[in-house]
């Protein structure tokens, strides 16, 4: 089975635990947004919520090379599960964002035992069912999920007991990027570690991997569950911060939206939500104002031309750039001598 | 009070009929070109829209009757698939199948953004002649004429397909390249002619099932991916290539659908994703899919 992203991963292009001054990068700029653009902090923290939404995904698809269509399934469940959790339990963010977590957990756990038995094709049918499936669960079980109303008037408490959640959404930029923040160190570990080696192996080369005997399906298990619940983390967000939860967040259109944004930045690089998505979000955001038909058109042709011409997304292409610039740079000496 | 019951529950079946064959007449094609071609053509059901926008656009502006209007809608959305095939789909070809499904889903909007465009973003209905108007009285049951006609023509498609796929030399290459792609070319095959005119002709039915079905379908720029759901279930429960899988599984879920909806609704749904799940979890192949390599 061919995969999207072989063969536009040099070995250099691999995130390793040497950090370099551009890894300061991104977190310098989303403070500095902070401070710059203080009056679209709503906005920013949406952005924020679906970076970690998109480094989750980059996690099943990127690094262990589990094609989905489906995975918005796992940011409706903690959104769900942490709107619940706000309503009947406790207003408590931070425990909502771990209840989110182990929700959404035991669902990518089950859903992946059952569904990582299948590739290709069938795969991406079946994570996409699994998505309708369970848009169909909270659009019955009305008592619990309020059916095609949704949960709303979801109260957050402060956070830690002291911060309090403002109007202008300062709070919750901060939050959002402080849980980011986390979760990327957590990527970090996980994508450097043994068992984030074993899966990208078994991305590659999945026969081999199962024949140097690496057990597969419970590595793409584990792999499945952890992605899914820092999904569910991020619908968590979603719904302390938005105080919504509404049954778009199951839908087959933000699974396709978050696959959408990721690949635009670069799967398999942990990078690539960092890129593609808040360049969507900025760019869907001032073009929805005007006529959002006239964005699918543009996204569309982008994605044609990105898939064809650059497989590995933005940062790929950033990246042959640069080779390129620095080969054109370097031969000519060599010719001279 | 029984009887009444019973004559409902007939018009309601016959409406599940005709919602499913309309169905099946989308998703045919899209059964056969991934069978065939193993392409996952998500933009398939924009071609349907494009039908039933061509079949609009004629009786519409240019004013042409019924029975002119969507054999040429039908004809238009061929050449139009069969110049894309030519096209963008020779470099979604080349993609694996998550590159596959970004290209398709990249050309719907394109899709959609077009038919925005061009017709505005409310639904649009076809005008049907007034010789489908009314309803076929058949004892206590009354039938739409219209549901009636739709139903006849699908079985008519549905029969020519079975005909020349099982019965002519044309349908015995077809399926040859279905069953091995690279055997039918060494053996002399123009597999790439081939599939362009399969392509072609998939879209032709999409584009049919498109104009002749807008009453249950509506006809609005999000259509392409409004039902996209529905037919990817009915074409991977059917079976990749499989016309009785496709046909058997677009007449289950029409009727379901359907029934479900007036019995017991939201759960309609409900049970038919939970089927698909079961059936694809224990048949990733579908109902008469032939296992994939």
């Amino acid at each position: 089975m061919k995969s999207i992203i072989r063969n536009v991963l040099p070995a250099e292009a691999l995130p390793s635990y040497r950090l370099r001054l551009a890894d300061a990068l991104p977190w310098l700029v989303a403070l500095g947004a902070f401070f710059m653009f203080d009056t679209y902090m709503s906005l920013g923290a949406q952005i924020l919520i679906m970076v970690i939404f998109g480094i989750s995904l980059d996690l099943a698809l990127g690094f262990a090379g589990i094609n989905t269509l489906g995975h918005a399934a796992f940011f409706g469940v903690g959104a769900y599960a942490a709107g619940y959790y706000s309503l009947h339990v406790s207003a408590e963010p931070l425990s909502g964002l771990l209840v989110a977590a182990l929700a959404a957990g035991v669902i990518g756990l089950l859903s992946g035992w059952l569904l990582l038995r299948t590739s290709g094709l069938a795969l991406l049918m079946l994570t996409m069912v699994t998505t309708v499936v369970l848009h169909e669960v909270a659009n019955t079980w009305r008592d619990v999920t309020g059916g095609a109303d949704g949960l709303s008037g979801i109260e957050t408490s402060p956070l830690l007991g002291t911060f309090a959640f403002d109007l202008y959404g300062k709070t919750a930029y901060l939050y959002a990027l402080a849980v980011l923040f986390v979760v990327f160190i957590a990527m970090r570990v996980i994508v450097n570690s043994p068992f984030g080696l074993a899966i990208r192996g078994i991305r590659e080369n999945s026969k081999r991997m199962l024949l140097v005997g690496t057990p597969v399906h419970a590595k793409l298990i584990l792999a499945y569950t952890l992605s899914a619940a820092i999904a569910g983390i991020a619908g968590a967000l979603s719904a302390e911060i938005t105080r919504t939860v509404g049954l778009d967040l199951l839908s087959f259109q933000l699974s396709g939206n978050i696959l959408i944004m990721l690949i635009i930045g670069g799967v398999g690089r942990l990078y690539g939500a960092f890129i593609g998505i808040p360049l969507y979000m900025l760019l869907l955001d001032r073009a929805a104002a005007i006529d959002p038909f006239h964005w699918m058109f543009f996204v569309g042709i982008a994605l044609i031309l990105l898939v064809r011409f650059a497989p590995g997304g933005l940062l790929a292409l950033a990246q042959q750039l640069r080779q390129r610039l620095v080969l054109r740079l370097t031969t000519p000496v060599k010719e001279n001598k | 009070m029984f009887s009444r019951f019973v004559v409902s529950c007939i018009s309601l079946l016959f409406d599940g009929l005709a919602f499913g064959m309309v169905l099946f007449l989308i998703s045919i094609g899209m059964s056969i070109t991934m069978g065939v071609m193993r392409v996952v053509n998500l933009a398939h059901c924009g071609f349907a829209m494009i039908g039933g926008y061509l079949a609009f656009m004629l009786m519409t502006q240019a004013h042409l009757p019924f029975a002119a209007a969507v054999p040429l809608a039908v004809l238009g959305t061929m050449l139009l698939g069969a110049l894309l095939e030519r096209t963008v789909y020779a470099w979604i070809y080349a993609q694996s199948e998550l590159g596959q499904v970004l290209m398709t889903i990249g050309l719907t909007f394109v899709m959609i953004a077009t038919a925005n465009a061009m017709f505005g973003s409310t639904v649009q209905n076809i005008p049907v002649p007034a010789a489908l108007h009314g309803t076929y009285q058949l004892g206590a049951i009354s039938l739409p004429v219209y549901r009636l006609f739709l139903i006849a023509v699908s079985c008519v498609c549905a029969a020519g397909i079975w005909y020349v796929l099982e019965r002519t030399q044309v349908g015995a290459k077809l399926r040859a390249a279905v069953d091995n792609v690279r055997m039918a070319a060494c053996i002399g095959m123009n597999v790439k002619a081939f599939f362009g005119i399969t392509f072609a002709i998939g879209c032709g039915f999409a584009g049919l099932g498109g104009a002749l079905g807008a009453d249950m379908f509506p006809l609005e720029p999000y259509y392409a991916l409004n039902y996209l759901v529905l037919v990817l279930i009915v074409v991977s429960v059917g079976g990749l290539g499989s016309i009785k899988g496709t046909l058997i599984a677009a007449l289950t879920l029409g009727m379901i659908d359907t029934l479900g909806r007036y019995f017991v609704p939201g759960a309609g749904g409900l049970v038919i994703y939970l089927a698909t799940l079961v059936l694809l979890l224990l048949r990733p192949q579908g109902l008469y899919g032939k296992k994939m390599s």
